[in-house]
């Protein structure tokens, strides 16, 4: 078990990432906070991806490169859920500075007490 | 790859675009971000519906997904702000979870395509525990997006603070489409043989279906807002077509998908409906659909023929999607199942009777206060507190208090009701009732299609 752990520490980081996220998510007031967990939780994501691409010893995965490569497909498919998570991003802070502009507050539990007041 | 289904799918994500297209055309909002976001959500809501790949299921629902949480927010309320940043966050969670699932399905197999990730699972065995976890966190993560009872949190607010075109258009597509989703991931991807061999898999599912069926369905009993009460209408009638996914049966899952084709139609239409009501006379709350039928008959008729039709009164489209679902359900001898189906039938009526007892056989609770000067009843207080219609309120008191007035054309705010938005709620109204008679035929089409579906 100590032994697994120690040659895939990064499946124990991504789980890490995966939990202080949420956590962020859920425990954090702040607004900009919980979209920064919002991140962390992804980035957890991503570095499953390629971890799971990544084989030791492996060339890059270019023609002229010696035979074991390491997988390009999982790197492709990260990119793409970069630029969705670039974009959930974007749409989230611009709801905020919306939120911000219409309540003057970013505190999740603030603004719970005023909507439950009109 | 397209079958039966996903060209249902596709069929119902056109047809209801443009129902709500020209709905949205007289009642708003009309701004060009809102379009370019319509647009968006119904290329996702088409991609989802004929991709037979898993990432590029996972891209299509995360577009869908952007386009939905834009839509919310296109009202210029800091409410649906709100509540869209909430759909946002819990949306972002589902989908990467669902992304996770992907990530072992592929780690598991070497693929992404569903066709091969068939027989690659196949090949692993389907108690290897890198296939069970793809599959658990696919379908958390597409639970999420449909809405079932401990993750809907995110549903009602985003449907409620909508404008109302657009709460028509997420409530008739979005959970529609990703609860296609999982169908097509659990059985074409994972296969009925996967459900089989993991008969724990298979009972959760049913588990969690029957628990929404049952909270969804209390929830929506206890909102006083009907926009409210529709969103958790919606989660117990997913939990319905997930419970009829879960049984492996075919009676079941034609069930599934008329009863996913009719709920769409008929909740599309009740929220549009609802915007109706509200536009001409204000009302949006419960009590304020008191005497409904003597200020707006065309809209308290439509509303309830779509409730009926949502209860499940036969002839209508609701009837023959819980019909094939409890006959189902009694075919496979899962008789918890049938009692769900049962009294989540009884609940719906429990909701829905209610306001259409308040539609048609009660006083308008406004126009009798205004006319004795006292608060006629304890709903009374409600209808003032909601500030915000007030424009539009006083525009029933003036019609109500005035013992002439017959229907709703005199009311002054009435004249922002246009003939589209009434043609268009009626339209559905009589199409929830005449399309449950082409049921048969239509079984008979999907037929092969789900025999394929479940025999891999």
């Amino acid at each position: 078990m100590i032994d697994l752990l120690a040659t895939r520490y990064y499946y124990l980081v991504t789980f890490l990432l995966l939990g202080v996220g949420a956590y962020m998510m859920i425990g954090n007031r702040n607004l900009v906070k919980k979209v920064i967990g919002m991140n962390i939780f992804q980035t957890g994501i991503f570095l499953f991806f390629i971890a799971a691409a990544y084989l030791e010893g492996a060339s890059p995965p270019v023609l002229t490169a010696e035979a074991p490569h390491v997988s390009p497909l999982p790197h492709v498919l990260i990119l793409t859920a970069i630029v969705v998570g670039v974009s959930l991003t974007a749409v989230a802070l611009g709801l905020i500075v919306r939120i911000y502009a219409d309540y003057g507050t970013l505190d999740a539990e603030v603004l719970w007490e005023v909507r439950h007041d009109d | 790859m397209i079958d039966g289904l996903s060209g249902t799918m596709i069929v119902l994500v056109a047809v209801s675009a443009l129902g709500v297209l020209s709905y949205a055309r007289a009642a708003g909002p009309r701004s060009n971000p809102f379009y370019a976001a319509y647009l968006l959500l119904v290329a996702g809501l088409t991609g989802m519906s004929v991709t037979g790949d898993l990432f590029n299921l996972y891209v299509f629902l995360e577009i869908t997904g952007l386009a939905a949480y834009v839509l919310v927010a296109s009202d210029d309320s800091g409410r649906s702000a709100i509540a869209a940043l909430r759909y946002l966050l819990i949306g972002t969670v589902g989908a990467s979870l669902f992304l996770l699932g992907i990530g072992y399905a592929y780690i598991a197999t070497g693929t992404l395509n569903m066709g091969d990730l068939a027989t690659q699972i196949a090949e692993v065995g389907y108690t290897a525990t890198l296939v069970q976890a793809a599959f658990a966190f696919v379908v958390v993560g597409l639970f999420i997006k449909v809405a079932i009872f401990p993750l809907h949190t995110w549903q009602p607010e985003a449907y409620a603070s909508a404008p109302d075109s657009v709460s028509a258009l997420i409530s008739a597509l979005v959970s529609t489409v990703s609860a296609y989703a999982l169908v097509r991931v659990v059985y074409t991807a994972f296969t009925a043989d996967f459900l089989e061999a993991n008969p724990l898999a298979a009972d959760l599912l049913g588990a969690a279906a029957a628990v929404s069926i049952v909270a969804g369905s209390l929830l929506a009993v206890a909102q006083s807002e009907v926009k409210r009460m529709l969103a958790y209408s919606s989660v117990a009638q997913f939990g319905l077509v997930v419970a009829a996914a879960s049984l492996v049966n075919e009676t079941a899952m034609i069930g599934a998908v008329v009863h996913l084709v009719g709920h769409a139609l008929m909740k599309g239409s009740l929220f549009l409906a609802a915007g109706v009501v509200a536009t001409a006379t204000g009302a949006r709350t419960v009590s304020e659909y008191d005497g409904l039928v003597d200020r707006l008959p065309v809209g308290a008729g439509a509303f309830g023929v779509l409730a009926l039709a949502m209860v499940g009164v036969p002839p209508t489209l609701g009837f023959v999607g819980k019909w094939y679902i409890a006959l189902g359900a009694v075919e496979s001898g899962s008789w918890v199942l049938v009692v769900v189906i049962v009294a989540s039938t009884l609940l719906t009526l429990a909701y829905f009777a209610r306001l259409v007892e308040r539609m048609f056989f009660r006083d308008p609770a406004t126009a009798l206060a205004d006319e004795v000067g006292v608060a006629a009843s304890e709903d009374e207080a409600e209808v003032v507190a909601d500030g915000s219609d007030l424009g539009a309120t006083d525009g029933v008191v003036t019609s109500g208090s005035d013992p002439a007035t017959d229907g709703g054309d005199d009311a002054p705010s009435t004249d922002r009701v246009t003939f589209g938005m009434y043609a268009v709620v009626v339209v559905t109204a009589v199409l929830a009732v005449a399309l449950g008679l082409a049921v048969f035929e239509y079984a008979e089409f999907l037929e092969p299609t789900i025999t394929r579906l479940l025999t891999p």
